[in-house]
């Protein structure tokens, strides 16, 4: 370690290339606790974004009208506005009418608690809307074929359209998975210590902002390439032989 | 009213079935008995499809009644998973589960809906797949095996739940003429076994050989119905005549 602090400390007195980050444990600590808080962010956000995903397309397919129509109001709430505006809406506008009206002091849920919850819905979302696609390009004589074979209606779900749909889904998925891990950049905005966060802590310490937007770019291609590798590889995972692209 | 082997195991009266403003089933009875093999034949578009999902309640009616082991098909009380687990069902178009191989599309009902003990289903799913004679296909998936074989996995996957009725509906329709026989020949042997089939065919020559009885429908309705030996040698309606002229 100490070699390598050398190497950047020498580096910065030859080239005047400041990367703290490497140089100096403290930066370095406080940077990698941001990657740390972007990769859980965005870990717990498309775990909870896929749930409201797939939750939200089975309300969708009920036959009662008012969860349908939840679900399309919401879906047109969360796809039509921008998403640092719903954190703030939550942060700013949620936590304090809830707080009051539980009479809870201080806040009820925590700056990463909300980011996670606006986040999740807002890439929920689009998950419904790519789940729902996805469905639709179930045969309906497949589904048809487990109907005549007594399934329920939660096992057809379950065991035929959930699998399928899925499988179609991936590729939309993905980009939107991909998307979400740049959003998360978001919660920047009400402080939550993120990948950017804390490089702008950093680069305000020590007056080196070239070199920790290089850092953060690098940074960000390198978490969502591992995403769309990991993505990928679950894709070929669930391929089926003999079926999907060559039809 | 229980029902025994000495009424038909199906029943229809009188059957009317609506799509909107158009009536597709204009009024259809027959009875079929415990171990009877039925064609019904006729043009496209006469409602055969139509009345053999009626059976089994993927559509419901609008007038008449059918019953399954005395029970009524149609009766809203009824427990349809309950019915369906006695009706087994084979497609024109096989819809055999694209993500499950060949042994799990006819593991799957048996272990899901009627929750049997896995290492015995898996059993009898194997000796299913070799009465239909797929042995060794068990781990292909349907995309990679042909229609005709699909078809036959499509059969074992009905058999897997023990029917007490099987409902064909143009199952060769869809497959080469010379994967036709192999599918035919399973069905066959089912109906030499016993098992009662409602069977949809556009292959006459197959219907002459295993029906014991033939229904004739046009535009809704049924024209005209005998054994197959006196159905063929002698039909009486000219629709007959002339739908018998076109196919045979
Ligand atoms: N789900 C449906 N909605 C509306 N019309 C239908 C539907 N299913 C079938 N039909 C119509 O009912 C008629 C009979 O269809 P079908 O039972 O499939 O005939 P067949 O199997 O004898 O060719 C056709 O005119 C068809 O267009
Ligand atoms: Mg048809």
């Amino acid at each position: 370690m100490q070699s390598v602090e050398d190497f950047f400390l020498w580096l910065y007195e030859a080239h005047g290339i400041n990367l703290t980050i490497f140089s100096d444990s403290w930066d370095r600590a406080r940077f990698l606790a941001g990657i740390l808080t972007t990769i859980e962010l965005s870990v717990v956000c498309i775990v909870l974004s896929v749930v409201i995903g797939i939750v939200g397309v089975w309300l969708q397919g009920t036959r009662a009208r008012a969860p349908r129509m939840a679900v399309a109001a919401y879906i047109a709430f969360f796809r039509g506005t921008p998403p640092l505006v719903q954190m703030y809406f939550f942060y700013f506008a949620v936590d304090r009418a809830l707080s009051s009206l539980l009479g809870v002091s201080g806040g009820l849920v925590s700056n990463f608690g909300w980011a996670v919850i606006s986040l999740s819905f807002f890439a929920g979302a689009f998950n419904v809307e790519i789940f729902r696609a996805g469905m639709s390009s179930v045969p309906g004589a497949t589904i048809e074929a487990a109907e005549a074979l007594a399934y329920t209606r939660f096992q057809i779900y379950r065991h035929v359209t959930l699998p399928l749909a899925l499988r179609a889904s991936l590729p939309a998925l993905n980009s939107n998975l991909v998307n979400l891990v740049k959003t998360t950049t978001v919660a920047y905005a009400i402080a939550v210590p993120e990948t950017l966060y804390v490089a702008n802590q950093i680069w305000s310490d020590e007056y080196n902002v070239v070199e920790m937007m290089n850092v953060v770019w690098v940074t960000y291609l390198i978490l969502v390439g591992i995403l769309v590798w990991m993505m990928h590889a679950w894709e070929k995972n669930m391929r089926i032989p003999g079926y999907g692209a060559a039809r | 009213m229980t029902w025994t082997p000495d009424k038909p195991i199906v029943s229809l009266r009188n059957v009317r079935k609506s799509f909107g403003d158009f009536e597709v089933l204009k009024g259809i009875s027959f009875d079929v008995m415990k171990g009877e093999v039925i064609c019904i034949i006729g043009p496209s578009g006469s409602g055969k499809s139509t009345l053999i999902r009626c059976i089994n309640a993927l559509n419901d009616i609008q007038e008449g009644s059918i019953t399954l082991e005395g029970q009524e098909v149609h009766d809203p009380k009824l427990d349809k998973l309950a019915l369906r687990r006695k009706v087994g069902m084979v497609f024109q178009q096989y819809n055999l589960f694209p993500h499950k191989t060949a042994l799990q599309n006819v593991m799957m009902a048996p272990v899901l809906v009627l929750r049997q003990d896995k290492a015995e289903v898996e059993k009898r799913a194997r000796s299913l797949m070799a009465k239909v004679r797929l042995s060794g296909k068990e781990d292909s998936y349907p995309g990679e095996l042909s229609g005709g074989q699909q078809q036959r996995v499509a059969i074992a996957r009905s058999l897997a739940m023990n029917p007490d009725v099987m409902l064909f509906d143009e199952v060769t329709a869809a497959l080469d003429p010379e994967t036709v026989k192999e599918v035919l020949v399973t069905i066959k042997a089912l109906a030499e076994e016993g098992m009662t089939c409602i069977l949809v065919t556009h292959e006459m020559g197959f219907a002459r050989e295993v029906a014991d009885h033939i229904y004739f429908t046009d535009r809704g309705v049924v024209v005209e119905h005998g054994p197959p030996a006196e159905f063929f040698a002698n039909p009486k309606d000219p629709r007959t005549r002339e739908f018998l002229d076109q196919v045979l």
